[in-house]
C-alpha cells in the first residue's frame, strides 16, 4: 500500500505508539496516509481505538516478523 | 462530536503511581481529549524539575516481583530503596517505557493542564522555582469547576 509517511515506533511501550503516531499525523494534510510500524502487542487494540475516536481511518492491520503495520488515512 | 474532558487528581509520589496519571492524561490528549490534572500532596513531586527523587520500594509492597525473594529485615537496609528504583528504572528502559520527564513533556506539548494543589505547595512549603513552568495553582473548588464537566474523572 501507498504511503506519504512513516512512523517506526518499534521498541516503544504504551501509551508512546499512540502519542507518537498523533504527533506524526500533526503536520500531514488530510487523506495523507501514515505507516505506522510498532512491536508493542498492546497497540494492536489501541490503534484501533484511536482510529475509533479520532476519526483517522485504520486502512490495514497486518503482523510481518513479530511487527505489527498499520496504515492510518488522515481526517 | 464535542470534545471530551478528562479529569484526574494525582495523590501519590512514588515511580510506580507517577505513571498512571501521566499516561493516561498523555493518551486521552492525543485522542483529542481536553484533560487537566490536579497535583495534590505526594503528587506535586510529579511536578518538580527535577523528578530524581521519585522512588519505588520493595519495603510493604508485597506485589512487587523480585528477582530474588528478599526478606523484609533485608529491605528496610539502607540502600535498598535506591537499588530498586536503579533496577526498575533500568528494566523500563530496556522494555521501551517512557521515562516520566518525557511523558510529562508530551502531556505539556499536548496542552494538558497542570494545576498544583495551593493548600499542599504551602503544607510542604515547597517553592514555586522548584517547579516546572506553566503551572497554575488552586485549590478544590478550581478541580470541581473543571470536574464537574467531564466524562472520565479519576483518582489516582
Amino acid at each position: 500500500m501507498n504511503f506519504d509517511k512513516e512512523f517506526d515506533a518499534s521498541g516503544l511501550a504504551c501509551p508512546l505508539p499512540i502519542v507518537k503516531t498523533k504527533k506524526a499525523l500533526n503536520d500531514m494534510s488530510s487523506g495523507q496516509v501514515l505507516r505506522v510500524v510498532a512491536t508493542d502487542p498492546g497497540s494492536c487494540a489501541d490503534m484501533a481505538a484511536f482510529a475509533d475516536q479520532t476519526g483517522h481511518q485504520l486502512l490495514e492491520q497486518s503482523t510481518q516478523d513479530k511487527k505489527f503495520i498499520f496504515f492510518l488515512k488522515k481526517a | 462530536m464535542a470534545t471530551k474532558k478528562m479529569a484526574i487528581i494525582a495523590t501519590k509520589g512514588t515511580l510506580d503511581m507517577a505513571y498512571p496519571p501521566l499516561i493516561l492524561a498523555s493518551t486521552a490528549a492525543a485522542l483529542g481529549w481536553e484533560v487537566q490534572v490536579f497535583f495534590t500532596f505526594y503528587g506535586l513531586q510529579l511536578l518538580r524539575k527535577n523528578l530524581d527523587g521519585i522512588k519505588i520500594s520493595p519495603l510493604a509492597n508485597p506485589a512487587m516481583p523480585m528477582p530474588v525473594p528478599m526478606p523484609v529485615f533485608v529491605q528496610i537496609l539502607p540502600g535498598m530503596e535506591s537499588m530498586a528504583t536503579m533496577m526498575m528504572k533500568d528494566k523500563m528502559k530496556k522494555k521501551g517505557v517512557a521515562s516520566l520527564e518525557e511523558l510529562r513533556s508530551l502531556c505539556l506539548e499536548a496542552e494538558v493542564k497542570f494545576i498544583a494543589c495551593q493548600m499542599t505547595v504551602d503544607l510542604f512549603e515547597f517553592e514555586k522555582s522548584e517547579f516546572i513552568d506553566g503551572l497554575e495553582y488552586g485549590g478544590a473548588a478550581t478541580f470541581m469547576k473543571f470536574a464537574g464537566e467531564t466524562d472520565v474523572c479519576l483518582f489516582i
